[in-house]
């Protein structure tokens, strides 16, 4: 421990400010002494921390942690995001979370929805540009890079805060189909299927279980399991088509979004499977929902960063 | 041919020296490329020849490259300016081979790359002063192309740059067809050469047939094309000639 750190003045600090970082990263009563540093080194996005962490981005991976749920997976040949539909309010519409890029390319965000906004507009006029100047598509690999590099830039400027969104970038390839999550710490992954936001646990466990058959699944079956994990996150609402936005893409399919009818038709499949599905399905999905809703930051020592 | 562009500033030392960075007439040049498509992929024939003028300089320019895996460019017109975009390609390949990541530059994408840069220079009044020919193979499908200095493109079967278009354009119109074997496609491109050979007065008789095919690309060593001049015609050339020219 640092000679300098006054026990008094650092509770009286920790009680004035509004706590959001204090709340929800102590969990663990082993984080009691980064308690007291965090207050001190998370006040720009420059300042590492004793022990070799950047405060600021990781408060930035926790709004992503906030946003509602979306989800992507992809098989060799296609890639399927979707998304759960959000109202500030009854009388609002929800929040657009699914962007396209290009008719190759599709965005789905999850956190500060402007941030995700600016950061699609970004993407779309890479990929233009690219297509303009070799009237091909830009490779989506290359895409994520240069988004990624993009974010890394937010983390080492005194005078910027990193973007605080995820994004799960779906697109095509001279090597198919492939499924990244962009992270506001600059770090990129490539996956099988992801979910990111709030409940977001619920569906990932969901999607451990099925992803191995991913790789060869039809694409109505894809789209299938999407549904079923967003209706992992919605914790017992009744699933309906009004409430998730689905969109498809593949190697002889444009981007688009499946209209409601569609939607619908795949949830009447399934809802109508009787309670047995559904009860296993929920137990897990609540032992999963607890971590879950807690931001599951206290459940690793390891900086999210560093996955 | 000049183009200039009236600088009025009062200053005709300083506009001097703008124009000199301008490419205003080319000096050393590359005459035709003949290029057609066939079985395997795609032809391309063209003489080593670099003339200054009317002199016959050089006798040992190599006017096709390959680029990347995929791709030939052929040039024809200044071949300082050919160099230039060899460098640019370089570059170009180079940084797509550094992403490693299993995607590669094909023909189409440096088609359409290298009009974009032949147009811009044309609009900015500097342009580089070719006419290039672009032809591939990737993924099962061949393509060919070709650039002009004033960055019009467009792909077809069978190309030729300068003097080709006039004489062996239409030799090709008639004769190629699709799938021709490399032995067919080969004497094909030998009879447009040899046509050119004979009228045009910057070719030189000593060629290189260039391939590209979904192996990759081979150069063929220089060598020479026979020629025949004991027509009647040229035995007693003024022989039916009336008056007093």
């Amino acid at each position: 421990i640092r000679a300098h750190i006054r026990p008094f003045k650092e509770k009286t600090k920790a009680s004035k400010r509004k706590s959001f970082s204090v709340q929800t990263l102590l969990r663990n009563k082993d984080e009691e002494e980064a308690k007291m540093f965090r207050n001190q080194y998370d006040t720009d996005v420059t300042t590492w921390s004793p022990t070799g962490r950047l405060f600021q981005v990781e408060y930035a991976m926790e709004a992503v942690k906030q946003g509602s749920a979306a989800i992507g997976l992809r098989s060799r040949s296609h890639v399927v995001l979707a998304s759960v539909n959000k109202a500030q309010s009854e009388l609002s519409s929800h929040q657009w979370k699914i962007f396209k890029v290009d008719d190759h390319i599709g965005v789905a965000i999850a956190g500060l929805t402007a941030d995700g906004r600016v950061l699609s507009r970004y993407m779309r006029s890479e990929s233009i540009n690219h297509s303009f100047t070799y009237e091909s598509p830009l490779p989506v690999g290359r895409l994520v890079v240069r988004l990624a590099d993009k974010a890394q830039v937010c983390t080492q400027r005194s005078w910027k805060r990193p973007y605080g969104v995820g994004l799960l970038v779906g697109g095509l390839d001279e090597s198919g189909a492939h499924l990244y999550y962009n992270c506001p710490s600059g770090n990129y992954f490539e996956y099988q299927a992801f979910a990111i936001g709030s409940r977001s646990q619920a569906a990932k466990t969901y999607l451990e279980r099925r992803f191995e058959s991913f790789n060869e699944s039809s694409r109505e079956d894809l789209i299938k399991d999407a549904i079923l994990a967003i209706r992992e996150t919605l914790q017992g609402e009744t699933l309906k088509s009004s409430l998730c936005t689905v969109s498809v893409l593949g190697v002889d399919e444009p981007f688009h979004f499946l209209d409601q009818e569609s939607i619908q038709k795949v949830i009447d499949t399934f809802e109508k499977v009787p309670e047995e599905e559904e009860d296993g399905g929920e137990a897990e999905a609540e032992a999963a929902a607890a971590p879950a809703e807690q931001g599951g930051a206290g459940d690793q020592d390891v900086a999210p960063m560093e996955m | 041919m000049t183009f200039t562009i009236p600088i009025d500033n009062g200053d005709a030392l300083k506009n001097a020296e703008t124009d000199s960075q301008r490419t205003l007439y080319p000096y050393v040049t590359g005459t035709s490329i003949v290029a057609i498509k066939y079985k395997d992929g795609v032809l391309m024939a063209s003489d080593m020849g670099g003339s200054y003028g009317s002199t016959l300089r050089y006798k040992n320019i190599e006017r096709v490259k390959a680029i990347g895996k995929h791709s030939l460019l052929g040039a024809s017109g200044e071949i300082s300016d050919f160099q230039e975009i060899l460098r640019y390609l370089d570059e170009l390949v180079l940084n797509d081979n550094m992403w490693d990541d299993g995607n590669s530059l094909g023909p189409k994408e440096v088609h359409n790359y290298l009009t974009r840069v032949m147009y811009n220079r044309r609009n900015k009044f500097n342009p580089l002063w070719n006419t290039l020919v672009l032809g591939g193979v990737k993924n099962g499908q061949s393509y060919l192309g070709m650039v002009s200095m004033i960055g019009v493109s467009f792909e077809d079967n069978h190309v030729a740059t300068g003097f080709g278009n006039h004489l062996a354009r239409p030799i090709l119109r008639d004769e190629w067809h699709a799938d021709l074997s490399f032995e067919d496609g080969v004497k094909l491109l030998e009879k447009c050469m040899r046509v050119l050979l004979y009228r045009d007065r910057s070719a030189i008789n000593k060629l290189q047939i260039s391939k590209i095919t979904e192996e990759g690309v081979t150069v063929s060593q220089p060598y020479s094309l026979k020629t025949f001049w004991e027509f009647q015609a040229f035995h007693n050339p003024t022989a039916g000639a009336q008056g007093s020219w």
